[in-house]
């Protein structure tokens, strides 16, 4: 028998939720293809249930990666860039599938997210540097403004990049030491259902980033009125749903980051970090 | 006062992790090569006077060489963007975390510094500040240098004994981030790691001539600095030598940063955690055998706990181990150098002639290799050498104040300007004390602590620039359009 021959082994798609990789609480699934509509995978169609238990993963995750010194959340952002780096090939085979593109243009894709990791990891111990400032008030004291996360996130991903977009959106969101609950392209799931795989092995805290896959409307309405959600980036929602979104986000005054028409490949800025930053100043006085 | 050390059983690392050649060439244009005129000279372990290698002595030939070749790196390596440079950066740092224990034993034993120190301090420094800066190579716009902030081409750069290894990436890391090319020169008596660093650079397959490390002693570092086809001069050491190079790159464009010598006060309070700050003097003044610019070498203590505190430290100091570096219960290691151990028994016996009192504890030194013991000077004035000149060993000189003025009158009252440390419960003071001292770096409630994320550098003639933190890269950045630019 030669290899060409031999029966390949499919991979059961599952969720990735406090580090663990659970199958939908609901037992559902749906059709994932390609381009052309073949036949790809089964993956987990989350229900509102998942959504929770995403939520109550990350709250939990939430205390001990925002006191992680900056230093060890950027040299864990670099070490998901090496372990990614080593499974290039099986990201561009998904990305090349999912969204319908040539080898060369998925690797494109592919190669700009292990970079857009490095990027982030970088920015893990400078970000107070260019956000926080020394306030020189009018009076002897100390002031000082420095940025702090917000809490848990919600992202919706991007629906088009399936990969490139899903890490643009969530490495600037835990690089400052927020844990998110990550809801996947809806048309293809699979490179996020895979990443959960590398950040299991990138010494990522369980919790940290909890990847759903499903219908996106289905997943959000949940999460946006979920109170113990801190903020919410719409970029996988459309406008209609974006609207009703950000009026059940109101109701906890959730941060909301709007879709926008982005270039996943340019440079991605600070935008999106100081997005789920809050500002804490410091005042104390000076004297003998 | 008796021996009150626990008796240890030695618990030496395994120097088998390092495997040091007996000769080294000059690292130029990524290959390893003889000086120019074939010189050599003997790099020892100041532990045993044993001789660890011969490296070569460069040529003002050889230090043109090494110039001409970081000139020509410089096109490709500043045209890259600045992602890739990232890269190899970031690859530098993890195989210095790779490599780290074989690192750790190496400049033990070539600088004499114990194994806990270049295990816990040094090493992890070291790949810290490559991780940080090169996070900074792709964000450089955001680094508040304006919107297009580019290298300012070659640097040259000379460092001290102290902390090899970790100087050298001090130096190195920011200059490669920002896009230039570099020609180091390690000391003359710590050459090794700077040599194994070379090596670093060729598994992580960084360009030929972006690093170059040149070996020799002052007339080495001399021409480098004074090499027409140079930018930049970053040179950590003395202050006696930081004003020869102001002097030597007057008129000319090159930017310079010095990094020079200290003489640091440190403050006790009589409000403050007394046995948390003698654990701060002993740490200010006793790391790495007081070869520190930034030593806490002034203890200024308030003169109401004055006998308390000085018990206390006498206390202490009667556990601290000197020996072998290379043991892992060792607290002070050897004195670098001979000459070294010279300039400090030289200004040890002149506070005694000038009517200081000197203490140390009774500990045993091992028969070869350069020693001195942790020693105290009470009874300081403002007037005594060992009150004004920086010993760069561990000899601690203690004066009292009564008022907080008095203490910052005190503590400024130097040439020096590099750093201090205060001692006290009540946070407005830490801050009204900080506000007062004429110091790069003030450290309250701790002592000598480094962070990559951190300015470091000096007021007065401990220096100009900063090295560390976003304002680090100002030093490897040009600040102004070029003329024609603009």
């Amino acid at each position: 028998m030669t290899a060409n021959d031999r029966l390949s082994v499919f991979k059961t798609y599952k969720l990735f939720v406090g580090g663990k990789f659970p199958r939908s609480e609901s037992g559902r699934v749906y059709e994932v293809t390609d381009a052309k509509g073949t036949w790809l995978a089964n993956a987990p169609l989350s229900s509102r249930k998942d959504a929770r238990d995403a939520v109550v993963a990350a709250r939990k995750a939430f205390a001990g990666w925002s006191a992680a010194t900056a230093y060890n959340r950027g040299q864990i952002l670099y070490r998901i860039a090496e372990m990614l780096e080593g499974r290039r090939d099986q990201f561009v085979t998904e990305v090349a599938a999912g969204e319908g593109l040539s080898k060369a243009k998925a690797t494109a894709q592919v190669d700009a997210a292990v970079d857009r990791w490095v990027w982030y990891a970088g920015w893990s111990d400078k970000v107070a540097q260019i956000a926080g400032s020394a306030n020189p008030v009018a009076g002897p004291f100390f002031n000082l403004s420095t940025p702090e996360p917000t809490g848990v996130v919600t992202v919706l991903a991007p629906q088009e990049s399936s990969f490139l977009g899903l890490v643009s959106v969530i490495a600037p969101a835990i690089v400052t030491g927020n844990t998110v609950v990550v809801v996947a392209s809806e048309k293809s799931p699979l490179p996020a259902l895979s990443l959960g795989e590398v950040l299991a092995t990138s010494d990522l805290p369980g919790g940290v980033v909890n990847v759903l896959s499903g219908r996106t409307a289905e997943i959000a309405a949940p999460l946006a009125a979920h109170q113990d959600v801190n903020a919410i980036d719409l970029t996988g929602a459309g406008a209609d749903l974006a609207k009703d979104l950000e009026t059940a986000a109101a109701d906890n005054l959730k941060r909301v980051v709007r879709p926008s028409v982005t270039d996943w490949l340019a440079d991605p800025g600070t935008g999106r970090m100081l997005s789920f930053l809050e500002t804490k100043t410091v005042w104390h006085p000076i004297g003998v | 006062m008796k021996n009150t050390v626990f008796e240890y059983a030695p618990a030496p690392e395994s120097r088998a992790i390092v495997d040091i050649a007996p000769s080294y060439g000059l690292f130029i244009d990524g290959e390893f090569a003889d000086a120019s005129d074939g010189k050599v000279f003997k790099t020892v372990s100041p532990s045993s006077e044993e001789v660890l290698s011969e490296v070569a002595q460069a040529s003002t030939e050889d230090v043109d060489r090494a110039v001409r070749a970081a000139r020509r790196a410089f096109e490709a390596w500043s045209a890259l963007p600045g992602s890739e440079r990232a890269k190899y950066l970031f690859r530098i740092a993890r195989i210095i975390q790779e490599r780290s224990r074989e690192l750790a034993v190496l400049e033990s034993l070539d600088n004499g510094k114990p194994i806990r120190e270049s295990r816990d301090a040094d090493l992890p420094l070291v790949a810290a500040h490559f991780f940080y800066y090169a996070g900074w190579a792709d964000k450089l716009p955001y680094a508040g240098f304006g919107s297009n902030p580019r290298p300012l081409g070659v640097a040259g750069q000379v460092i001290p004994w102290n902390f090899p290894l970790l100087m050298l990436a001090w130096k190195i890391a920011p200059a490669l981030a920002a896009g230039n090319t570099v020609v180091l020169k390690p000391a003359e008596t710590t050459p090794l790691s700077a040599l194994f660093f070379a090596d670093i650079c060729r598994q992580a397959g960084l360009p030929k001539g972006v690093v170059n490390i040149i070996t020799g002693d002052g007339s080495t570092g001399a021409a480098l600095v004074g090499h027409e086809g140079i930018d930049k001069v970053a040179f950590t050491g003395s202050t006696e030598v930081g004003k020869a190079i102001a002097r030597t790159v007057a008129g000319t464009d090159k930017k310079v940063t010095l990094e020079l010598g200290g003489k640091a006060a440190n403050i006790v309070f009589d409000d403050a955690p007394i046995d948390q700050a003698v654990e701060g003097i002993v740490n200010g003044i006793f790391f790495n055998q007081g070869h520190v610019c930034c030593a806490g070498s002034r203890l200024l203590v308030q003169e109401s706990v004055a006998d308390e505190v000085l018990e206390s430290l006498k206390r202490r100091m009667s556990t601290l181990r000197v020996g072998d570096p290379l043991d892992k219960n060792t607290d002070i290691g050897a004195i670098n150098s001979a000459e070294q151990l010279a300039r400090i028994r030289e200004l040890a016996d002149a506070g005694e002639a000038e009517g200081a009192e000197r203490w140390a504890p009774s500990c045993e030194l091992p028969d070869s290799g350069f020693w001195f013991r942790p020693t105290v000077f009470t009874g300081v004035t403002q007037a005594h050498r060992i009150a004004r000149e920086e010993v760069f060993g561990p000899v601690l000189s203690v004066l009292t104040f009564r008022t907080p003025a008095e203490a910052v009158e005190k503590a400024n009252n130097t040439p020096y300007g590099l750093s201090a440390g205060i001692w006290t419960e009540k946070g407005s003071r830490i801050l009204w004390m900080a506000d007062q001292l004429r110091a790069g770096i003030v450290w309250a409630n701790t002592f000598n602590k480094f962070d990559p994320a951190s300015p470091f550098g000096g007021y007065k003639e401990s220096g100009y620039g900063r090295e560390g933190g976003r304002h680090g890269l100002e030093a490897y950045l040009a600040s102004n359009p070029k003329a024609s630019e603009k």
